[in-house]
């Protein structure tokens, strides 16, 4: 669990080592669950009844509700098993991305632009 | 014998999977991304290859944090793709050649890699994605049987950059000593930087990119001076996956020419590159 110990912070980043792979581990597990539709489905009918499900905390069910991605992944969640959720709420990469930068979905694209043509 | 003929370096983001599905090559976004796969297009219908070693990681369709491999190489007659829950549709199945996977686990096996074997294996756009832009066509990927690996860049601690050439080169071996008379190609995709989580996302190293490129035929030990910690720093935590154009590169051996490289940014939130190596007969 503590591959990363003594390591320095990456700004902005959540290196999703055994410590954030435990912490999220159910949360994760709820998200691997929306690879199927039906799964999905019934999340949509009634979110609190499925997190329950799934046994997460209450904060991460806090963060669910809020669509709070930043907060996901500091609760645990890793960005793969997350886009899974994110996209039953209609949310893609960019959306997501933009959300985390603290910026709107086209100053997120404009910067990526920008980044192309240096 | 088996001969390895070539390999490619290639992005595998979902966003071009979906550019494949809507038909959007022709977009003024897509075009100078696809262009850069037009050398590779015309070089696999030249060379036909019979077998495709696909090396990529998973996202969270096959494998789940429950049991996570390092290295995991399919051993199935047929790989399903599937649905992986935010819309890119399912492609036909993939023709798998279980015996030469065999060989392959034995060979590694036996060269001291610790492989995990999957007689089902489920494989997601990281693989499906390289499939498209290899052989646009159902028909020309009906052609091609595939072998594949997947690497574990989701959960540290990931393989080491040096781990991964060395693999590379241990493939090689296998290959060079596989009986049936087959032409194969590998394939090291995902990266170059980028960074989908946290406050950085969209995080691009345009500097770093190109260095590696530019090393990647003739130093691509370069790149083993970098944890995959400073890696994830420099190109971003999901830029890491350039240590899987290492086992192809390690694969290929030194006797290679490059024929095409091309870096295009952006895709999606991704610097994308792809770059074909040949290889030179003795």
């Amino acid at each position: 669990m503590q591959s990363l110990k003594g390591k320095k912070t990456i700004p902005g980043t959540i290196i999703f080592d055994g410590h954030q792979a435990v912490k999220g581990y159910q949360l994760n597990k709820m998200c691997f669950s929306f690879n199927e539709a039906k799964n999905r489905e019934a999340f949509v009918k009634d979110e609190d009844a499925y997190c329950d499900r799934y046994g997460l905390t209450d904060d991460q069910r806090a963060a669910v509700r809020e669509r709070d991605v930043l907060k996901l992944l500091n609760l645990g969640g890793n960005i793969y098993y997350l886009a899974k959720l994110t996209g039953i709420f209609g949310l893609n990469m960019q959306d997501i991305g933009a959300q985390q930068a603290g910026v709107t979905l086209e100053e997120f694209r404009a910067k990526l632009l920008a980044a192309g043509e240096k | 014998m088996a001969r390895l003929i070539g390999g490619v370096g290639s992005s595998h983001v979902p966003a071009i999977g979906n550019a494949i599905e809507q038909k959007l090559q022709g977009e003024p976004y897509w075009k100078p991304f696809f262009k850069g796969y037009e050398p590779v297009w015309q070089w696999m219908e030249e060379k036909k290859p019979d077998v495709a070693i696909l090396v990529y990681n998973d996202h969270g369709l096959n494998f789940f944090l429950d049991a996570m491999p390092t290295f995991a190489i399919g051993a199935a007659a047929e790989y399903q793709n599937a649905d992986e829950g935010w819309g890119l549709k399912p492609l036909d199945p993939f023709k798998g050649d279980p015996d030469f996977s065999w060989h392959l686990i034995d060979s590694l096996v036996h060269d001291e890699f610790d492989i995990t074997m999957c007689q089902e294996m489920q494989v997601d756009h990281g693989f499906t994605v390289p499939m498209s832009l290899m052989w646009p066509q159902q028909a020309l990927r009906e052609q091609v049987k595939v072998i594949p690996l997947c690497v574990n860049v989701v959960q540290y601690p990931f393989p080491t950059a040096r781990r991964c050439l060395r693999l590379g080169e241990a493939i090689g071996r296998a290959v060079a000593s596989y009986e049936e008379d087959l032409d194969v190609v590998i394939l090291g995709t995902g990266g170059l930087s980028h960074q989908l989580d946290g406050e950085r996302a969209g995080h691009i190293n345009r500097e770093f990119d190109m260095e590696f490129l530019g090393r990647l035929k003739d130093d691509p030990e370069w790149l083993l001076q970098f944890s995959n910690y400073d890696l994830a720093d420099k190109v971003g935590s999901q830029g890491v996956e350039m240590i899987m154009w290492l086992i192809m590169r390690g694969a290929l051996g030194d006797n290679i020419r490059e024929l095409s490289r091309n870096y295009h940014i952006p895709i999606s939130n991704t610097a994308a590159g792809v770059v074909l190596f040949e290889a030179l007969t003795p």
